[in-house]
């Protein structure tokens, strides 16, 4: 009888290109479930998900309140879109959703960065990305080790238990 | 559930080996499984599962922020302390169930 193998995994390499909390929660979720597993992390941040490392940005994220056909009521009602274009409507779905996370004990972007670092994981930014936004190094939060390019990106992916994540 | 012996007592463990009952526990038990992670047990690994089943007791979920705002030890000391698994090889090394939380 054939023997099944385990191949645990060693590594995860996770690209967050969106910067709304959910998808930016997502990638940090993933990243920091690995480094207390023990697993090697490597957070890869692109387009929109330069907001996460961002300093003037980071903490304000915000879950889009148009265009998300999941997004429902307190109650469990549709959220009508219409609504979600309101002002401050974006801002009070976002406050909510933070909320409702700081209660689960899921703390701030910087602080959930620091907490990756802690267990070892690595923080990157995209070059092309910044060079797109005009950001450069020092307007990103200091967890971030560099601004590195997609080459670089699939050196650091290399080795035999890894997986890239593209949330 | 399965039965291990640990300390010369038998005690009641799942699958993973993590205690179904933490009443079971003695600190004796912590150093001998300690030794299955290679790690020697301080006085500051015991402040963490002192904490770790005093939380658990009341019920509460714990997580490694929590931990990390303990006052005992931050986060990067967690891992230190635990390599490899902050909240996991704690909780089996404190007696209590294997953690639930993502965070």
């Amino acid at each position: 009888m054939a023997q099944k193998e385990e191949y645990p995994l060693k590594k995860v390499c996770i690209i967050c290109a969106k910067g709304t909390i959910e998808d930016v929660y997502a990638a940090l979720i993933m990243a920091n479930g690995a480094v207390m597993e023990g697993i090697e992390a490597k957070l890869f941040f692109t387009f929109f998900g330069l907001d996460a490392i961002t300093k003037k940005q980071m903490d304000k994220l915000h879950t889009g309140t148009v265009g998300n056909p999941a997004l429902r009521m307190p109650g469990g009602l549709p959220f009508p879109t219409i609504l979600g274009m309101l002002p401050g409507v974006e801002a009070g779905v976002s406050a909510m959703m933070k909320s409702q996370m700081e209660k689960l004990d899921f703390p701030p972007v910087k602080e959930f960065l620091e907490m990756i670092v802690a267990g070892g994981g690595e923080i990157y930014a995209c070059k092309m990305a910044a060079d797109m936004f005009k950001i450069r190094k020092e307007d990103l939060t200091e967890e971030v080790i560099d601004i590195i390019t997609v080459g670089r990106f699939y050196e650091m992916s290399g080795g035999q238990g890894t997986q890239i994540i593209f949330t | 559930m399965a039965e291990k012996v640990l300390a010369e007592i038998t005690v009641n463990v799942n699958s993973e080996g993590y205690f179904e009952d933490p009443s079971q526990w003695t600190k004796e038990m912590a150093f001998e499984m300690a030794k299955e992670y290679n790690i020697d047990l301080t006085d500051k690994h015991f402040e963490v599962l002192e904490y770790l089943r005093e939380k658990h007791m009341a019920g509460e979920q714990l997580t490694i922020r929590k931990v990390g705002n303990s006052g005992i030890t931050d986060i990067k000391g967690l891992y230190q302390l635990f390599p490899g698994g902050p909240l996991k090889i704690s909780s089996k090394l404190a007696g209590i169930p294997k953690p639930a939380s993502c965070i």
